[in-house]
């Protein structure tokens, strides 16, 4: 299994972080799926994707998605937001997620731009749902929403049905037309 | 029927009086029904098609159902040019400024077709995006149901717009309150193929 090579590369560049792979996700028959995630502290993030990227055994030259999970009122969830990276590697063929945990009440995380230029619009994305800021992102507005919107409607204590946003236009009859 | 066997008398194209060219039928049409009924013919549609009940526009504006038969072919692009508007399709909260625009650009005497269950009240999509129901924000003639409408229902909705433009067409719409909202009903049966292209397609 070629990510197993690639936690060898990361825990013994890494062996302060004890970096472990964890399942993403337990299928319905009680079996851990494929594919993994590592769970990797804010402050060592950037160093993490570079050796991720450049190293040999890892080439994760392709950042699939980037995106947010938010756990709030979660079982057994000890911080708020986790943002997933999902990377993959062309040359190697495989696949590998990381994931930061973030909290309130200024969830930041240094952006991956430097390292995947295509995280640009991924990013924007996650800031625009969830309020992630990613400093050093070059470009950090609402990518979906409009720009006069100031809610993030994916957080988990945004009401589905919105704040009334829906229905704050102006009127048009057919006398004021 | 040959030449020689044409008898002029039993020619007619329709009403009372005894036509002999398009032009004496078209005459005495307006001379009946006043311009609207020339009017009434010549909608041009603006197709504010955001979801798939712009497939199903598309499919009217295609030969099977052919919403040329009611004069309403020509489908343009720039509201300017147009005085028939179809919402079709869900429109979200970033949306409905760009459909108030549209509505404010086309020039009068205007109609607005709400097509579809998105359109009318937002469908299955109640979240914080998707505006539940245009007539809120932009006045609605004609409502269509269904999700999306058979192309039928579009063609019942633009007779009932016709209707409307007979009675009231030349008045621009700031005074024609209270007499739009019509909700057309879907037709009880759909268009079947004929005995003939029945047997040709050979699909049943």
């Amino acid at each position: 299994m070629a990510v197993a090579d690639v936690m060898i590369a990361l825990q013994s560049r890494f062996p302060e972080l004890a970096l472990s792979a964890k399942p993403l996700c337990i299928l319905p028959n009680g079996q851990p799926g494929d594919q993994v995630y590592v769970r990797v502290p804010v402050e060592r993030l950037m160093d993490v994707m570079r050796f991720l990227k450049d190293d040999a055994r890892c080439q994760f030259n392709f950042l699939s998605d980037v995106t947010c999970v938010d756990y709030l009122e979660y079982p057994d969830a000890d911080d708020r937001f986790g943002v997933t990276y999902n990377l993959a590697s062309y040359p190697l063929g495989h696949r590998l997620f990381v994931k930061v945990f973030v909290n309130d009440p200024e969830p930041a995380v240094p952006s991956v731009t430097p390292i995947w230029k295509g995280a640009e619009w991924t990013e924007r994305e996650v800031y625009d749902m969830f309020g992630i800021r990613f400093t050093g992102h070059p470009d950090l507005r609402r990518i979906l929403m409009p720009p006069n919107f100031v809610d993030h409607p994916l957080r988990k204590d945004y009401p589905l049905r919105g704040k009334g946003e829906r229905e704050a236009f102006d009127v048009l009859t057919r006398e004021s037309a | 029927m040959g030449l020689k066997s044409f008898d002029p008398s039993s020619f007619s194209l329709g009403g009372d009086a005894f036509g002999l060219t398009r032009l004496d039928y078209a005459v005495d049409q307006i001379k009946r029904h006043g311009v609207n009924w020339a009017r009434k013919h010549s909608l041009w549609p603006m197709p504010f098609a955001t979801a798939c009940c712009g497939i199903e526009l598309m499919a009217v504006a295609a030969s099977r159902y052919d919403i040329s038969r009611f004069g309403a072919e020509a489908m343009r692009f720039s509201p300017r040019q147009c005085d028939l508007l179809i919402v079709a399709g869900r429109v979200v909260m970033k949306m409905m400024p760009v459909l108030q625009k549209i509505y404010l650009q086309m020039t009068e005497p205007k109609w607005v077709i709400s097509m579809g269950a998105c359109a009318s009240s937002g469908g299955v999509f109640d979240t914080y995006a998707v505006v539940q129901g245009i007539d809120q924000f932009v006045p609605v003639d004609v409502y269509l149901p269904g999700c999306p409408p058979r192309p039928e229902t579009i063609l019942e909705g633009f007779m009932a717009i016709q209707r409307i433009v007979t009675e009231h067409g030349i008045v621009p719409s700031a005074e024609r309150k209270g007499l739009g909202l019509v909700v057309t009903a879907p037709p009880k049966t759909n268009v079947a193929l004929g005995p003939g292209l029945a047997a040709s397609i050979g699909n049943n």
